[in-house]
This record gives structure tokens, C-alpha cells and sequence, in this order.
């Protein structure tokens, strides 16, 4: 259970998480993804996120639950947390809970970038 | 086409077990040549329904044990899930779109099943859930508002 959930790259000021689940479903799955986003902000002091869902295909609402708890505590650290590369499907997924009215969805990387 | 295939299991309370059990279902409906975009509705729903069961039910209590049925023919798929636990008031689980709820990190599951499935209902106190999606059924109907 220590394999890496999440990839992390450095665009200039901007911290860029990419999902590495296609079906990010399994609650232990899910737990571990909340500790490495949440360990961003707590403990690397990140507030400039991207997370990038270019290889998602799947997503339960636990898996939102996170997202929305990430989102309140980039928010309450000063920051900004856009998501990108959204598939179809999970779109509907953020339309259907009205989450998309909540959290920053954008396009690409370049799209999420510029909101930075 | 395969006549119709049905599945009927009892696990413990127990997530992996209950993912399983969905990949099991999911099987069946690629035995029968569902869309993808079925698959996703589906496995989507029974995610959200076996969780509900296994966690807000049984209360992951690895003693009580959660059935699954499903039935899966050519024209649609019918999936019960029943848990061994209190049951609970479907409608009084508020609505996780109003302001005063958007923010929170639960309560979304039965919502997603509504906008997926063409009918779900919550039986016998709440302990029992019967999903049904058809083949190739429209839902969920998105509406772009922004």
C-alpha cells in the first residue's frame, strides 16, 4: 500500500498532482489519495495546485469528498487548487453534484496553469 | 445474445470484497455487450449502493453481511442489495447540492444513483436497495447551466 497515488511535478510557482488510478474507487485507495493531496498543503506547504485528471476514468463520490476537503483547505491556506483534463464522463460526475459551481474545473494543463 | 445471466452472492462488510462483487456484475454486462457508457452508470451505482450498504448499514461490521442479486438480460439490469443493518429514511438525507450542504465531503451516493439509474428504491426500512438501469438508457441528463 506505500505505491505513490499521485505524480508530482514542479511548473514553475505551480505544484502539478496528476492521478495515477484509472478508478479511483477503492476506499483504501481513496484514503491514501486524500493523505498524499492533504500532505501537500500540510506538510510541503503547497498552495498553487493543479491536480490533473487526464488518466481518470472512474470516481466515486467518496473520491469528491476528498476533492471538496482539498479545495477547503487550499482555499484556507491562501491558495488555489484548479482541476484539469476531465473526462467526459467524470464531468458529469461534478455537473450532476453541482460541483463544478464549486471547485475550479479548467480544460488542459496550459488552461489550469492559467489561472495562476 | 446470451440469455439472461444472474449473479447472487453474500459478502462480509468488507469494500474490497464488495468491489469484487461490482466486477463481477460488470462481467456480466460485458457479457452482454452493454455500452460503456452503461458500465460506467452501472459501475458508478454500485459503488455508491454497496459502500451505502457495507458502511452506513452494517457499519463495516465484519459480522453482518450484505446480498447481492443482480440480473442482467439484453434489455436491462436489475441489482438488489440488501445490508443487516437499522435501515434509514431515504428522504431524509438532505440535499447535497443546497448551499448549506455543497461543502460537505459526504452524503452525494444516493443522489448519483438517482441521476444514473432509471429506478432506484430504497425497501424494507432502508436495508434494502433495488437498482435498475436499461440498456442504452439516456440518463443522466446533464444540464448545462453555466
Amino acid at each position: 500500500m506505500s505505491e505513490q497515488r499521485i505524480d508530482i511535478e514542479e511548473v514553475g510557482s505551480v505544484t502539478v498532482a496528476r492521478f495515477l488510478d484509472k478508478k479511483i474507487l477503492d476506499e483504501a485507495n481513496i484514503d491514501k489519495i486524500g493523505q498524499e493531496l492533504f500532505g501537500l498543503v500540510e506538510q510541503d506547504g503547497r498552495t498553487q495546485i493543479v491536480l490533473d485528471f487526464s488518466l481518470v476514468e472512474y470516481l466515486s463520490s467518496a473520491a469528491l469528498g476528498k476533492l471538496i476537503t482539498m479545495h477547503k483547505k487550499v482555499t484556507a491556506a491562501g491558495g488555489k487548487c484548479a482541476l484539469c483534463n476531465i473526462q467526459k464522463d467524470i464531468m458529469d460526475v461534478f455537473k450532476i453534484t453541482q460541483l463544478h459551481k464549486v471547485l475550479t474545473l479548467c480544460g488542459d494543463l496550459d488552461d489550469a496553469l492559467s489561472k495562476f | 445474445m446470451p440469455a439472461a445471466s444472474q449473479l447472487n452472492v453474500q459478502i462480509p462488510s468488507d469494500t474490497t470484497e464488495g468491489l469484487a462483487v461490482q466486477e463481477q456484475i460488470i462481467a456480466l454486462m460485458e457479457k452482454h455487450e452493454y455500452s460503456m457508457r452503461d458500465i460506467f452508470a452501472m459501475r458508478l451505482s454500485l459503488e455508491e449502493g454497496i459502500t451505502n450498504a457495507i458502511k452506513h448499514g452494517n457499519g463495516n461490521d465484519l459480522e453482518k453481511k450484505v446480498t447481492v442479486f443482480a440480473d442482467v438480460s439484453d434489455e436491462k439490469l436489475r441489482v438488489e442489495v440488501t445490508d443487516e443493518g437499522e435501515g434509514f429514511v431515504p428522504e431524509a438525507v438532505p440535499d447535497p447540492t443546497d448551499d448549506n450542504f455543497i461543502e460537505r465531503a459526504c452524503g452525494r451516493g444516493l443522489m448519483l444513483m438517482r441521476a444514473y439509474l432509471n429506478f432506484v428504491e430504497y425497501s424494507e426500512g432502508g436495508t434494502r436497495l433495488t437498482m435498475e438501469r436499461e440498456r442504452n438508457s439516456e440518463l443522466p441528463i446533464i444540464e448545462d447551466d453555466d
